[in-house]
Order: C-alpha cells, then sequence, then structure tokens
C-alpha cells in the first residue's frame, strides 16, 4: 500500500464507518476493513475497478461523485476519503461541500503544484510541468483546477472550513504542517493531506 | 397444456396465506426445485427468483420443456451460483404454470380450471409463499437471495419483509415500482391475449393471443442495437421480397417462432396474472412514498446489477435502489455491466455479469465462514 494510504489509515480511528470516493481498486477499503475493522463504502466511476472491488467483498458503488454525492445522507459516515482527486472535478467547490455534508470528517489530499520541480519546469522550460504526480500533457490532463497547500489551506480559511491536521508527503517521507513551515513545505511537498471538518 | 406438472416436487403450503386483495388461500401446492446440497450448518442457501415466464427448473434440464433450465449460465455445477458449492432453491411463482398454484389448477370447490376466477395475485403474495417453502426446508438464514427482472423484484420484496434472513441480496436488471412504460407494455399482452376468441372457452387455449404477447415481450427484452447486429435486413430463406405477409424477414420469423414455442409452455391466464402481479408492485407506495423506508430494518449487503442496453428496467431504475439503500446507510454496492443484449442480458452467457455475481456470492459466503470461525 502506497504510503499516502498509510497516512490516510493512520488518521482514521478503528470501527468507524468510511466513506472513500474514487475508491479505485479498494486497497485502502480493504485494509481499513481488515486491519481497523471500520466499516467501509466506495464510489468508483470505472466500471472494472468498480468490479473488482465487488469481486473482493467490498461495498462499492458505480458512479460519479459529482452527480452522486447528493444520495449520502447527512454526517452518514465519521470519515469521508477523498484521495488525489479533488482538482479534477468540474466543481471542486460543490464537492467539498458535500463530503463536508456527508462526513463528521473528510480527509482530502491534493498534489501540491507549488512543489518546487513543478515552479522550476515552468520557470525555465516554459512548458506546463509533467511530474510524477501530474503525469499529463496540458491537452490531456484530467486535472481542471490544479492548486497549491497554501492555495487549499487558504480556501480553507476563507471558506471557514476547521483543519484538524496538516501533514505533507515528500518522497515517502511524511511530516506535519505548520503554520511555521507553511511556506517552506508549499515548496517542497509533493502532496498535501488534510483532516477538515 | 400439459398435464405433467402433476408429478412434479411440490410443498403443499397448509398454512393460511391471507392475499393482498383479501382472500385467504390454504393447502396449496407450490412446485420446487432444488440443486446442490445443503451443508451441516445450513449456511449455503441461496434462492433463486424466476422471471415471469420462468419456472422451478432454472437448471438443467427441463422435463416438461425438454429444454435448458432458465438460467443455465448462471446456475449449476461450476457456474456463478455454483450447485457443487451452494444449495439452490428455486420455486414456482403462485400464478405460474409449472405446478404452483396457478390459475390453470383445478378449483377443488367447482372441479373447474380456475381460470380467471384465481384471486389476483402480487409479488408480495408470491414472496410470501416461498417463505413457507424456506421454513420447511428448516432453512433460518439464506446466504442469498438473487434473481432479475420480476426475481429481483421478489428480491427486493423479500429483503423489505424479512430483514434478518439474508445475508446478502443481488436483484438484477428490475426496480422498486413499475414504471407506466411496463405496465403499458403488460396491458398490451394482456389485451392480446384477452382478444383471443379461444379466451376462457372450455375447451380451447388463446394461443394466437399469447403468441402475440409473448412477440411484443420479446422485443422489449432485446436492445435495438442487439436487433440490428443480429438481423437486420436479413431475408428468411429466400433471395428477395415476396410481395406477401409470410415471414420475409428473419426477424419477423425468429419471433414467430418465439411467440409459437412460447404457447407450449405457457398459460395464457398465469400470463395475465403474473403481469398483473408485477403491475402492482410498487415497494415505494409500500411505505408511504419513502423508498429508504422499506430498507430501513434489512440487515442484507447488497449488490445491485443493471445492463447498459436495458431499456425495459433501465440503469436509472436500478439505481433508484441504490439511492433509497444508500439513504438508510444500508451495505449497497452497485455496478452497471456493459452489455449490447438488452434486458435479456441476465439470462445469456454475459461474461462479465457472471464474474460479478459469482464474484460477489463467493465473497458473502467467505465473510460468513470466516465470521463462524470467529
Amino acid at each position: 500500500m502506497k504510503k499516502e494510504f498509510k497516512v490516510i489509515s493512520q488518521i482514521i480511528q478503528n470501527n468507524k464507518r468510511v466513506l472513500d470516493i474514487g475508491c479505485g481498486d479498494g486497497t485502502l477499503m480493504e485494509y481499513l476493513k481488515i486491519n481497523q475493522q471500520n466499516d467501509v463504502r466506495g464510489l468508483e466511476p470505472k466500471k472494472k475497478l468498480v468490479q473488482k472491488c465487488i469481486a473482493k467483498g467490498l461495498s462499492v458503488i458505480e458512479g460519479d461523485a459529482e452527480k452522486e454525492l447528493i444520495q449520502f445522507p447527512e454526517k452518514s459516515f465519521d470519515y469521508v476519503v477523498l484521495s488525489q482527486t479533488l482538482q479534477a472535478f468540474l466543481n471542486p467547490e460543490e464537492v467539498l461541500n458535500q463530503l463536508l455534508r456527508i462526513g463528521k470528517q473528510t480527509i482530502i489530499s491534493i498534489p501540491n503544484f507549488g512543489y518546487w520541480k513543478i515552479r522550476l519546469h515552468l520557470l525555465f522550460k516554459g512548458t506546463m510541468p509533467i511530474t510524477k504526480n501530474i503525469p499529463y500533457d496540458w491537452y490531456n490532463t484530467p486535472n481542471l483546477h490544479m492548486c497549491t497547500i497554501q492555495d487549499f489551506v487558504n480556501f480553507c480559511n476563507n471558506k471557514n472550513i476547521k483543519i484538524d491536521k496538516s501533514m505533507c508527503l515528500t518522497n515517502e517521507k511524511i511530516s506535519e504542517i505548520t503554520k511555521q513551515n507553511m511556506k517552506f513545505k508549499n515548496i517542497f511537498s509533493q502532496l498535501g493531506i488534510f483532516l477538515i471538518q | 397444456m400439459n398435464n405433467e406438472t402433476k408429478n412434479l416436487k411440490k410443498l403443499i403450503i397448509t398454512q393460511a396465506l391471507e392475499l393482498d386483495c383479501g382472500k385467504t388461500i390454504k393447502d396449496f401446492p407450490l412446485a420446487y426445485e432444488t440443486y446442490g446440497n445443503l451443508n451441516k450448518n445450513k449456511s449455503n442457501a441461496v434462492l433463486v427468483f424466476h422471471a415471469l415466464t420462468g419456472d422451478q427448473f432454472a437448471s438443467g434440464i427441463n422435463p416438461i420443456t425438454k429444454r435448458e433450465g432458465w438460467w443455465s449460465y448462471a446456475v449449476g455445477p461450476g457456474k456463478a451460483i455454483d450447485s457443487n458449492k451452494y444449495f439452490i432453491i428455486c420455486a414456482n411463482v403462485l400464478g405460474g404454470c409449472m405446478g404452483s398454484f396457478g390459475p390453470k389448477e383445478i378449483n377443488p370447490e367447482t372441479n373447474k380450471i380456475f381460470s380467471t376466477t384465481f384471486p389476483v395475485i402480487t409479488i408480495k403474495d408470491i414472496v410470501k409463499a416461498q417463505k413457507f417453502l424456506i421454513d420447511h426446508l428448516g432453512i433460518k438464514k439464506l446466504l442469498a437471495i438473487t434473481g432479475g427482472s420480476m426475481g429481483g423484484m421478489q428480491v427486493l420484496q423479500f429483503a423489505s419483509l424479512y430483514p434478518n434472513i439474508a445475508h446478502s441480496a443481488i436483484p438484477i436488471a428490475c426496480s422498486a415500482s413499475h414504471s407506466a412504460q411496463n405496465i403499458a407494455l403488460n396491458e398490451l399482452g394482456r389485451q392480446a391475449i384477452m382478444a383471443d376468441p379461444n379466451w376462457k372457452k372450455d375447451n380451447a387455449t388463446p394461443d394466437k393471443g399469447l403468441a402475440v404477447a409473448r412477440m411484443a415481450a420479446h422485443i422489449t427484452y432485446l436492445s435495438k442495437k442487439g436487433l440490428q447486429e443480429k438481423f437486420g435486413r436479413k431475408l428468411q430463406d429466400k433471395g428477395s421480397l415476396k410481395f406477401s405477409f409470410d415471414a420475409d424477414f428473419q426477424i419477423e420469423s425468429y419471433l414467430r417462432y418465439q411467440g409459437s414455442t412460447f404457447v407450449d409452455r405457457f398459460d395464457a391466464n398465469s400470463y395475465l396474472y403474473i403481469t398483473r402481479a408485477m403491475d402492482y408492485f410498487d415497494l415505494e407506495k409500500q411505505f408511504n412514498g419513502n423508498l429508504s423506508l422499506a430498507f430501513k430494518k434489512v440487515k442484507s449487503k447488497f449488490c445491485v446489477i443493471s445492463f447498459s442496453s436495458d431499456w425495459l428496467y433501465p440503469t436509472s431504475e436500478n439505481k433508484e435502489i441504490v439511492i433509497a439503500l444508500n439513504a438508510c446507510g444500508a451495505n449497497v454496492g452497485f455496478v452497471e455491466i456493459n452489455s449490447d443484449r438488452g434486458h435479456d442480458s441476465f439470462l445469456l452467457d454475459v461474461p462479465e455479469f457472471l464474474k460479478t455475481l459469482s464474484e460477489f456470492l463467493n465473497s458473502t459466503y467467505n465473510e460468513i465462514n470466516n465470521e463462524k470461525r470467529i
């Protein structure tokens, strides 16, 4: 399991209800179900992946988060997880509002567009950055709304979204983001992981 | 009509069953078939519900029609619902014509065939009758309940009525309340039967009407693309149009064949009663317009399956079920299977579907057995 999922699973307490949005092949769900006795559900747009999850005995619904989140009742999950997909939605703000409505807490991870390699790529090459985390060309990228760690934190502050935890990931190394190290982390982290409500 | 159904396996239900229409029936037969063996702790039983024109012979060779069981692709040794592993039960529905209590049975009070004096039955009645069978077999918990089309409606009704019995529920290509379009199509079939001069006659059967009903219905089970690809404008055993009303086109010939073979195995009045039961099905209405209340107490883990080219019970209607289940926090998975074969996909060799069915059942089976070990 990738490091990001390790971090997310550590945030989640045992025996809680979890909804994994864009759960992929269910790796995180399966880990949470087996190791932390979480009651897990998933939403995933790709049929093949949904079938994989169902085969593993995971309750996953085929569907698009942009349209389907409305069906889940308010605060029906202890945690809603969204891993590296917020930037791919047509309307990330609306999706985020739905996540906050459904979950008592929401765990969200974003690829950091402020990462130094991305900055240098644009500065020196003058072309849209392509990295390990963001491997697409400008014309075929699913990422419509890239943001930096700083952008996301600013957004939460402006919208009165409470950030309970902010972590970041650089080359598999995890650390905490604080007010003091924010500028630094915004340059040197590849991924931000936030627990919000 | 065939009288061989007398010798089929049946349970005579001696308890009284109060029907939705207000009448009470008792001492009535329910014909059923089982596949595989019930294990020691009785934890491998799967109840399969058949669709409108199905019967208890889901697998193997149907002894009456001498044709393969209606769900042979899914049920049998080594199949998705594996009879080497599970104990599979399938009953002919109330109102049916394969040995269960239905309009072609003799009314003991009049010594005549019930015909249209048979009480109008509902999906709920159908499901309640099968619960007697489960009790009779001494099964407290079912590993799974499943079925497509009207079989799927029975899954929903059963799960709602008996929320603690099935570990898992797999409604396939169905709806929680019959749509206007589906009622309309059923009415078309019923009118075709009732327009046949032989309908309600003592020594005749409305074969023409029933055949037309079947032909019309059969079109709704396929998709436009599937029909076009299979038949297109191909002619039947001829090089050019014959300028007549014979079956020039292959599709005409195919439908006529479907109609004519259907009348050999199905009772026209059963067709009326069962389509009526489907039309009356409205689980939402049973719970005052709130479908999720229907599932509020349900403990079963659901796997809802639809097919992309099914326009009779489209994905959107299957999704209504998923939404209602989610709204009450039930345990539900959902997948739409890509297939060009329309509503009939659930009966055919659609590998992605059969794989999903097999793997979901298998995971439920493993979960239960693991729980037991703890």
